[in-house]
């Protein structure tokens, strides 16, 4: 593999390591604050399979890069500029509804693409995509289940649904540019991303139409998570999950 | 994570009334026999009111604790310094929450429902342990909680495995296999830090400096002036006074410590030949009594944090019990 190939690999698994890094921070707020013990266990579970699916992402970027840096090093040793999720995980919390909307959208495309790099000819990406595709079904299916408990429960629920929609509508875009800047390395691997936006927006629509919700409007995209252009979201995660490690940068752990 | 029990001045049950039942002596009679025998007691069993009584309020509070517990290592899960310690470490407070409902449906099997247990809770009425009323500060203190609350609670919790109610004997076998993971991986996480940068070794000092104390006393108050233990013993909701609990925890972890080169804040602490175990210094019991009327450093952030969620989360458990009914509905029609 060339070296610009190479570089590009690099970017992608940086990209998918950051998805489930920030994501998964994010289902960290959570723990203890859920609305029940049981939805405190499913976020955490959520949230483990995720920071599991960012350890094998980042540690293959990491040999990639070749510059000795490991899992760690990528997580806490880069700045925003140099992380590369997309802005949809980034945001945050807000109220459980708002939760479940960012999850449901990201985790459904999530696994449309996981099918894909399970494809692949990367060995490496493969192994970590089928490995990633079971704990990530379940991630579809149970936000799914959310979004339609919400949104046919009370007209609360209903709203509160809608309105964390509303808020996460603007990033879904930005979730099929995935490939842009390394689409070189992308054919190269053989990942094939053609088809997977209808299929995210029919499951989608087919969701929310049991959640009696109606389809968010069609507005701006907003972009840039993928070039470390953020949110103002980003930031203080960042300082926070980094705080250790940068204070006492000659400590193991 | 165990709290032995806590006297709160009510038995957290509103139905319940202040005057002592007189059970039927013939079923008395009858039940302490099993009960000598070491039989297990089964949810339908005949069990006198006291026994009910005394099991909901250490079992709620045993989950209480499991819950309030998730809160201070909660408080580092962001800020883990590894991905590998983030894991584990969710890994671990989410065993918490799953203790807690193990426990809460063994508590619910005596006939108290589990919002019930949890109003009593945010309220004030029921305890959780002392231990949780400290604060995190460090990370650090997500080693020592492991290595000493975790320690402190297997102490607790292994004799429990035998305790004459079934349901809670049950519950106690898997998650003392769980505690033991936990007690490990605190130690472990001790054991980096103070075999680490002198900032570490300071951290791991000051963690064993501000636990070690609240730990000695999740065992409870001392034995003289612990009044139900000898009924509780009899009744084998106890098999250990809390007295020896504790003195076996201080045998076992003064060479824990010893070996981390870390030193237990104990100016009295001996080793007694004689008896073949330390000596050691004086519990602060004002502070312990004061912790468990509530007013522990961090008390009230816990029981803020606790009714903040469960009361934010209102909207979402409606909407699901909505949800669930407009199913059966469709189901039915």
């Amino acid at each position: 593999m060339s070296p610009q190939l190479k570089n590009q690999l690099y970017e992608l698994s940086v990209r998918l390591g950051d998805d489930a890094l920030i994501l998964g921070q994010r289902l960290c707020e959570w723990c203890g604050h859920a609305p029940s013990t049981e939805i405190d266990l499913t976020l955490s579970n959520l949230g483990l399979d995720l920071i599991g699916q960012a350890r094998h992402f980042l540690t293959y970027a990491g040999e990639l890069e070749g510059k000795g840096r490991d899992e760690d090093g990528l997580a806490f040793e880069r700045d925003a500029l140099d992380f590369k999720n997309c802005l949809l995980v980034e945001q945050p919390n807000g109220d459980f509804a708002q939760t479940i909307a960012r999850h449901f959208l990201f985790s459904t495309w999530q696994l449309l693409f996981l099918e894909q790099l399970a494809q692949t000819n990367d060995e490496t990406l493969r192994a970590i995509a089928r490995k990633s595709i079971k704990e990530i079904s379940y991630h579809a299916s149970i936000s799914a289940q959310w979004v339609i408990r919400l949104g046919d429960g009370t007209p609360e629920s209903h709203d509160r649904m809608m309105n964390g929609l509303d808020w996460m509508w603007r990033f879904v875009d930005e979730l099929f540019l995935v490939q842009e800047g390394i689409e070189d390395v992308c054919e190269n691997i053989g990942l094939d991303l053609s088809s997977i936006e209808n299929e995210w927006r029919n499951k989608v629509a087919a969701t929310l139409k049991e959640a009696t919700l109606d389809l968010p409007a069609d507005r701006k995209g907003i972009f840039g998570g993928r070039v470390g252009h953020h949110s103002e979201h980003l930031g203080p995660l960042l300082s926070e999950m980094q705080s250790l490690p940068r204070t006492y940068n000659d400590a193991n752990w | 994570m165990y709290t032995t029990e806590l006297k709160s001045g009510s038995d957290g049950g509103k139905k319940r009334s202040k005057v002592e039942i007189v059970e039927d002596p013939a079923k008395l009679a009858a039940f302490e026999a099993r009960v000598a025998a070491d039989e297990f007691i089964e949810a339908k069993d005949w069990m006198p009111e006291a026994y009910r009584k005394t099991l909901v309020r250490q079992i709620s509070q045993h989950a209480h604790s499991e819950i309030v517990g998730m809160l201070p290592e909660g408080n580092w899960l962001r800020r883990a310094p590894s991905l590998k310690r983030k894991a584990i470490l969710l890994a671990k407070i989410q065993d918490e929450a799953g203790h807690g409902l193990y426990l809460y449906s063994a508590a619910e099997t005596l006939g108290t429902p589990r919002d019930e247990m949890i109003e009593a809770l945010h309220s004030g009425k029921a305890k959780y342990s002392t231990i949780f009323n400290y604060p995190t500060l460090t990370w650090a203190d997500i080693g020592a909680i492991g290595w000493l609350v975790d320690g402190a609670a297997i102490m607790n919790q292994v004799p429990l495995q035998r305790t004459s109610y079934g349901p809670y004997a049950r519950a106690m076998v898997r998650v003392c296999k769980e505690e033991s993971f936990h007690q490990r991986q605190g130690y472990e996480i001790m054991t980096v830090m103070a075999n680490g940068t002198d900032a570490q070794k300071r951290m791991a000092q000051d963690a064993l400096n501000r636990w070690w104390w609240p730990s000695l006393m999740m065992f409870g108050p001392p034995d003289d002036s612990s009044p139900n233990t000898e009924r509780s013993m009899r009744w084998r909701i106890k098999r250990d006074t809390n007295d020896e609990l504790r003195q076996l925890f201080v045998d076992v972890t003064v060479p824990q410590a010893e070996y981390l080169n870390l030193s237990i804040p104990d100016a009295d602490l001996k080793f007694n030949k004689e008896k073949d175990g330390y000596d050691f210094g004086e519990i602060d019991w004002d502070e312990f009594y004061a912790v468990v009327r509530g007013e522990g450093p961090v008390a009230k952030e816990r029981i803020k944090a606790r009714t903040d969620a469960w009361e934010e989360g209102a909207w979402v458990r409606e909407a699901a019990m909505v949800h669930a009914q407009k199913q059966s509905k469709k189901d039915a029609a």
